[in-house]
């Protein structure tokens, strides 16, 4: 795989978190991902999109966010960076605990880390930065040939 | 694909047939509409056909806990019906599974709300 690397500049609305993951969707394919891959790679943007233009942003039209993805030998990195005040990363709620199980909200960073190789989540005064990181050959599949 | 819904009965259980993505924005809105109206009509038994619901995100997720905590607040019972794979594991790696009662079989679960 080339060194590669695209950009956008989005509005902070409901079409952002849509164009987000089908960019997403058809880059993860491009780069020899499957089909439940392309789709875990898509939806982790898409929650990433929605916490920058809800959460970050609050769908003010005066912030954008940044979205890029990058193809590197080893890995597929996509970075969503939006204006906002910052996430509290301490303020995130453990989904799976028992009192946690039946709220509506707060599996968005859940769902990113658990489909995603790496995530890198930096919060600051002028916004969050969240990085997602696929290897390409991943190493679960790779662990998983090893040991048979 | 938006969201779409329609409802049908058997045997005294409101079917919801679902189809397309459950997401933030009309996804969810139309699911939460559709609970809502049939609460309003006194209908509390409701199997939530997800056969065909190819995607769902994590506001998806959250809609499908409303309405189960609705409809049980309301002293009715709300269960999940052809859960697809992808919609299976979600609920899978959330935890949901266990909290949702999830059938596999229209009759049996039609059979499965008491009284």
């Amino acid at each position: 795989m080339t060194q590669n690397r695209v950009s956008y500049t989005l509005d902070s609305t409901l079409e952002t978190v849509d164009s987000a993951e089908r960019a997403a969707g058809k880059i993860a394919t491009e780069a020899g991902f499957d089909e439940e891959e392309v789709m875990r790679i898509s939806m982790a943007v898409r929650e990433a999109a929605v916490n920058a233009v809800l959460h970050g942003n609050a769908y003010d039209p005066g912030k954008k966010v940044d979205l890029a993805f990058e193809r590197t030998g080893d890995d597929l990195v996509i970075t969503i960076r939006d204006q906002g005040k910052g996430m509290d990363l301490s303020k995130i709620p453990d989904p799976l605990a028992a009192e946690n199980l039946l709220k509506t909200s707060g599996r968005g960073i859940f769902l990113i880390r658990s489909f995603m190789d790496d995530v890198q989540i930096s919060p600051s005064q002028t916004g969050t930065e969240i990085k997602l990181i696929k290897h390409v050959h991943g190493s679960s599949g790779d662990a998983k040939e090893a040991s048979q | 694909m938006s969201m779409k819904t329609s409802t049908r009965q058997v045997n005294g259980i409101t079917i919801v047939d679902c189809s397309g993505r459950i997401t933030l924005g009309e996804g969810s809105v139309v699911l939460k509409d559709a609970i809502r109206d049939l609460l309003s009509k006194g209908q509390k038994r409701i199997l939530l056909n997800l056969g065909d619901v190819n995607y769902i995100d994590s506001s998806g997720i959250g809609e499908l806990v409303s309405a189960f905590t609705t409809v049980r607040n309301q002293g009715g019972d709300l269960k999940l019906l052809n859960l697809t794979k992808k919609v299976h594991d979600l609920l899978q790696i959330t935890k949901l599974y266990t909290v949702f009662d999830v059938k596999d079989d229209e009759a049996a679960a039609v059979k499965a709300f008491a009284g």
